[in-house]
């Protein structure tokens, strides 16, 4: 059940419930995601991977493989060019080149179990996995490290010899496995703990954790006879495969095409690729389009899953309840290459909150596993747990009903962060009474019975989301129909919530817009669809793309009528002239193009640089049987500033969406190793996301304070909802039973342990 | 997975001949559910695949009060759980074949292939144990039956000799006053391998209701389903009680043997099996006296 | 090349005739060899139902299924179910209720709603989170799927007691 809380403002289009635009292929299975395409002639890629998670490659030997009939390629490190040690903004991470290169396919050593080393191609898939089976390579093991503190001892197996940690000291001076070090600090911490009635310190470990989309990697390459390189493929953004390919393969930018697929979910972990680069190379090898496809073990063996971590956090508090100061040491594994999210989870940690002394200590280490990627908030999920998790203790140790604490704590327009930087336009103190107000939280808890516990949590999480390029352009038809043209990939739904703010801005029902994503050939530079910015960046690229057609569309009635553009003007798809008292259709304008100058085109293209930060709780009852340990959810609601729902229905269904991926997160999913480093459980028996029976009916509170930097207020939403989703059930927990749980995920021998029912 | 090549015998004769003939790189398909996972994953290498699905034998479903169940080893777990004199007669099965996978996999796994397929943690195994169920075996050396309770002997491993497989299960006809029951733990809902499982199977004196015998199976916490012969024997002439419950859960942790992996630890397997020995017990006494389980 | 077997069945209510390996399952079978792409492959073991179809009527994975066994059986993708007069009111009934965002799971989930009314035309809540807990959908946190479910079950309710 969707309830939004609005201000009063009447839109035409904004805030009703439209069938999705690519909704009708999606229900008939005729939508072409990245595993489906097919082109003439098209052989079938697969991906040689290590077995081990740290060895120095002896030797390879593709000789059999190259001899198997049916084999058309076979491509190696070799076929790169050399590596450019270049940095870039991709998705909501960075990345340098040189790195990407060596996840491609491994220099002279292998990093993680499912380390790419080369790759095959032949005419069916079954040709290309027995064709991988005959690839000999020969390593030499080398000591894994795999958890974050033990990368960071003084005697642990390294990963680059050249790596130094970088800080604002400087650069380290001896090879290590930290890759940065940052501290943020406001105040006087230290003191700010003396004066503190309470003092809670607890410490936290998360696992690594997928993003679990169902549909896994791909692409597809097609190389013309003149150099010109077509990538089909499953992404979040276009242009970064584009910028990646043309840095691994040194290939002019214009002539490689990357066109989006339909894409079977991402949620930040396709802001990066798997797939292309080595599609590409085989498919000119080939001489023939090749498709590369990830399997699920391979998925999630070898993409970015998110950081696995260690953390500390400290918080004092007054017995009035004002917090005085916050500690939190943050170390997060960034997989093989630099990289973690852990500036960004120390970013959101305590961003909620005023907190007038506070240290924040960053550790970006690399471990023997996949290099992460983005998911969802990257990097704020696993600081909020802890966080939330201690201020939940706080506020119990004060006897404080865990809302009115926050109230009493939350930040403000103006407040300054821990991290640095001062909020503005936050809706926290409305979602935080919305919260307090709503059905769910005022019902009576819910009551035990025997073995079985029942509690109620709460907990509150905070993104920053973002803003950056997007590219939009709306062309009329001759009959007034309105092409919508972006270079936004549509991930969630965008093209029909672009539709809908194009329509509202011209004024024209919703039906004369068509809206399609473009291609790097077709579009402007669109960063990566990513971020929760696309309703909102892309929507003032839509916003700017509809004033600039307005302004062409009276200036062809002005044409049309011979006189002043200044005198013509436009209402709900009529445009009139104040001197004569002429009017003429919308469509009317359009079918007069060719004789007024030619085609009618408005154009959007920005790069957002301020825009909506959002707030999201989570209230979780939850039924503990403590004789099993198993925990089960019995209702949750989430309740999130929203800034303007341009389709409530999907800005519900993102929130329960990133609710249920929280859920897993909190309660089953966890990456699980073996001594050697290898991965036991890439497949989806034993990394284990929720199903229908998991989760309850989550109720969606939708809370409006709009975004001014929007023309609708709009913020972004898909990302908010996952964060506060394990504090939540680890507050409801600790209500139920009496514990805190301190490691994710929540599984039922953590809770016997620490019921003291069976050892630690 | 490696190329193999594929026969679909229609009767037993033609079945026994092809698998005794193609040796140990040979295997019976029955739903495929596990054996498909196994040779795509590597964890199994197979010549060649006998599909025995069209062999009128393993089709059987058949009851009756006097002969007991007939359960072809290729009858579909959906099948098997949702059946009404199984769910009537012989309601721990009913539960575990309705626990194995989803509802999708259930149209597809068989009983007969979860016994065979010897996991440690099949959910059809401890039922078939409790339940008394006897398999009928056919081979090159002609037919034999054996007891569901031997018939695993290790993960993966069965008493099945070179040739032979599985026809189909045979359940005595059901006593009065006897129930049973099988609980598993698994982390989500479904979907799930299990962390622990046991099966309960009691008869009552329907005089003084004491316990006049009694059965328990556990499946997950040792190299094969255990039968916890000790804890059954203690609870006989007992009243059938919370007591007499408490009194197996101690004796059944007892008797595992339990490991640490990916899906559970020792020391939590361990416990809960105690657990859900007592619940089951106590989900078999209920059913013996006619009564529904706790929800 | 190893043989290929030659496979004759019925598909979305037509004949097919296509060869393949014993090693492909019905799932490479649909998506490889006929070119049926509306069937995903989210695990290839049976545990998301990305893979769903209808065997003779009942809902498997089609990647636990050898394109072989289907030789003179019948298979239903979601190519097929427009032949269903339901289907039309099932896929509305989806759209409507915003119950899908990437549409990954999509084709599953209409296969195992279609297996699930065909046997309980009126499922409770209950019947059906049990009955499609095998099928994963990593977006929508399946409330709005279950609505779906029970709203494409109720119109069909009306119009077939309106007959």
């Amino acid at each position: 059940m969707a309830t939004t809380k609005t201000p009063p403002k009447t839109f035409a289009v904004i805030g009703t419930t439209p069938p999705r635009v690519d909704a009708g292929a999606k229900v008939t299975g005729a939508a072409v995601y990245g595993i489906d395409v097919m082109l003439p002639r098209m052989a079938y890629g697969r991906i040689l991977r290590s077995p081990h998670a740290h060895a120095r490659i002896v030797r390879i030997d593709t000789s059999r493989a190259e001899a198997l009939p049916g084999v058309v390629a076979v491509a190696t490190a070799a076929d790169l060019p050399e590596a450019v040690d270049r940095t870039d903004r991709v998705g909501e991470g960075t990345v340098n080149y040189r790195y990407t290169r060596d996840a491609t396919f491994a220099g002279d050593k292998v990093l993680y179990h499912g380390h790419p080393i080369c790759a095959v191609a032949a005419v069916t898939p079954e040709a290309a996995e027995d064709a991988l089976a005959l690839i000999d390579v020969e390593y030499e093991p080398l000591e894994p490290v795999l958890d974050v503190r033990g990368a960071m001892e003084p005697d642990a197996p390294i990963l680059h010899p050249d790596l130094r940690t970088r800080s604002l000291a400087g650069p380290g001076s001896t090879p290590t496995n930290v890759a940065a070090h940052m501290r943020f600090e406001i105040g006087d911490p230290d003191q700010g703990m003396a004066e503190a009635d309470v003092v809670v310190e607890r410490e936290f470990q998360t696992a690594t954790v997928h993003q679990g989309y169902m549909e896994p990697h791909a692409a597809t390459a097609a190389w013309s006879p003149e150099g010109i390189l077509t990538i089909y493929t499953t992404t979040q953004g276009a242009f970064d495969v584009r910028t990646r390919v043309h840095e691994l393969l040194h290939h002019p930018l214009a002539d490689i095409r990357v066109v989006p697929t339909e894409v079977g979910g991402a949620f930040g972990g396709k802001n990066t690729g798997y797939t292309d680069v080595a599609a590409a190379l085989l498919a000119r090898k080939a001489e023939r389009p090749v498709r590369v496809v990830m399997s699920r073990e391979e998925t999630l063996m070898a993409t970015g899953p998110t950081s696995g971590t260690w953390m500390r956090v400290t918080v004092g508090a007054r017995r009035d309840g004002r917090i005085t100061a916050a500690k939190a040491e943050l170390r997060y594994e960034a997989g093989a290459y630099p990289g973690a999210p852990v500036f960004s989870g120390a970013n959101c940690m305590f961003a909620s909150y005023d907190i007038p002394n506070g240290r924040i200590d960053c550790y970006d280490v690399v471990v023997n596993k996949p290099r992460t990627g983005d998911y969802r908030s990257p990097g704020a999920t696993q600081s909020a747990f802890a966080a939330e998790t201690v201020l939940d203790e706080v506020a119990t140790c004060l006897g404080m009903d865990p809302i009115a604490f926050r109230l009493i704590n939350c930040a403000c327009d103006g407040t300054s962060r821990i991290t640095g930087g001062a909020h503005e336009h936050i809706g926290i103190r409305q979602v935080l009474e919305a919260t307090r107000d709503c059905a769910h939280y005022r019902a009576p808890r819910p009551k035990s019975d025997g073995y079985l516990r029942r509690g109620r949590g709460v907990a509150l999480g905070f993104w920053g989301n973002w803003g950056a390029r997007s590219s939009v352009t709306l062309s009329v038809a001759e009959d007034g129909t309105v092409s919508l043209l972006t270079g936004s990939v549509d991930i969630t739904g965008t093209r029909t919530s672009l539709a809908m703010q194009a329509a509202e801005a011209l004024g024209l029902p919703l039906e004369m817009l068509a809206p399609a994503m473009g291609d790097t050939q077709t579009t402007g530079h669109s960063d990566s669809s990513g971020g929760s910015r696309t309703t909102m960046a892309t929507g003032i690229a839509v916003c700017r793309a509809a004033e600039d057609l307005l302004a062409r569309m009276e200036e062809r009635a002005a044409a049309w009528w011979g006189v002043d553009s200044a005198t013509v003007e436009y209402a709900r798809g009529v445009f009139t002239s104040s001197t004569t008292g002429d009017a003429m259709s919308w469509a009317e304008v359009a079918g007069h193009q060719s004789e007024t100058g030619g085609a009618i085109r408005g154009h959007g293209d920005v790069n957002v640089r301020k825009w909506g930060a959002a707030y999201a709780t989570h209230i979780v009852d939850v039924e503990v049987d403590v004789e099993t340990g198993g925990v089960r959810l019995l209702r949750h609601t989430v309740v999130q500033d929203v800034g303007r729902a341009i389709h409530p229905g999907q800005v519900a269904s993102q929130m329960q969406g990133g609710a249920t991926q929280g859920i897993g997160w909190a309660l089953y999913e966890g990456y699980a190793y073996d001594a050697q480093g290898r991965m036991l459980n890439p497949n989806l028996l034993d990394y284990k996301m929720p199903t229908y029976l998991d989760v309850p009916a989550i109720e969606t509170i939708l809370v409006e304070v709009p975004y001014p930097g929007h023309p609708y207020g709009v913020r972004g939403v898909g990302e908010a909802p996952i964060v506060a989703v394990p504090a939540a059930i680890a507050a409801a927990i600790h209500d139920a039973v009496g514990v805190r749980t301190t490691r994710l995920p929540m599984g039922a021998t953590q809770i016997l342990q620490l019921l003291g029912v069976i050892d630690p | 997975m490696q190329a193999f090549s594929y026969r679909a015998p229609t009767t037993l004769e033609d079945a026994v001949s092809i698998l005794a003939a193609a040796g140990p790189a040979a295997r019976p398909l029955a739903g495929g559910t596990d054996l498909i996972v196994q040779l795509r994953h590597g964890r199994r290498r197979v010549d060649m695949v006998i599909d025995i699905k069209r062999i009128r034998e393993v089709g059987a479903l058949e009851f009756t009060p006097e002969g007991g169940l007939v359960l072809g080893a290729a009858v579909p777990c959906a099948d098997v759980a949702t059946h009404a004199d199984v769910i009537t007669h012989y309601p721990a099965l009913a539960d575990g074949a309705g626990l194995i996978g989803g509802a999708a996999v259930r149209q597809r796994a068989t009983v007969g292939g979860n016994l065979c397929n010897a996991s440690p943690s099949g959910d059809a195994i401890p039922p078939l144990i409790v339940l008394g169920a006897e398999c009928r075996i056919v081979g090159p050396d002609g037919e034999r039956r054996a007891p569901a309770a031997e018939f695993c002997t290790g993960p993966g491993s069965t008493i099945l000799a070179p040739g032979e497989l599985v026809v189909s299960l045979h359940l005595p006809p059901p006593q009065p006053n006897t129930g049973s029951c099988y609980l598993r733990f698994t982390p989500r809902a479904e979907m799930d391998i299990a962390v622990v499982g046991v099966a309960a199977w009691v008869q009552l004196d329907p005089g003084d209701g004491r316990i006049v015998d009694a059965r328990l199976a556990l499946g997950a916490v040792g190299p094969t389903p255990i039968v916890a012969e000790h804890a059954a024997r203690a609870v006989i002439g007992l009243c059938a009680n919370e007591d007499a419950c408490a009194q197996a859960e101690a004796l059944a942790i007892e008797s595992v043997n339990p490991i640490d992996d990916v899906r559970g630890t020792e020391a939590q397997r361990r416990h809960v099996a105690g657990v859900l020995t007592r619940r089951a017990l106590r989900g078999a006494i209920q059913r013996a006296k006619g009564e529904s389980l706790d929800a | 090349m190893p043989d290929r077997t030659r496979v004759r069945a019925i598909i979305n209510h037509e004949p097919v005739d296509f060869l393949c390996e014993p090693r492909q399952s019905l799932l490479d079978c649909l998506r490889d060899v006929l070119g049926l792409t509306g069937t995903k492959c989210g695990c290839n073991d049976g545990n998301c139902g990305a893979c769903s179809v209808l065997l003779d009527g009942r809902l498997v994975n089609s990647c636990l299924v050898l394109g072989v066994e289907i030789e003179g059986r019948s298979v239903v993708t979601v190519e097929g179910l427009a032949q269903w007069p339901g289907a039309r009111i099932i896929q509305e009934s989806f759209v409507e209720q915003d119950a899908l965002q990437c549409g990954f799971c999509t084709p599953g989930m209409l296969i195992a709603s279609k297996a699930l009314l065909d046997r309980s035309p009126r499922p409770s809540e209950d019947a059906i989170r049990a009955w499609m807990s095998g099928n994963l959908c990593r977006c929508t946190g399946y409330e709005r799927l279950v609505r779906a479910v029970q709203a494409a079950a109720d119109h069909l309710a009306t119009i077939e007691g309106a007959e």
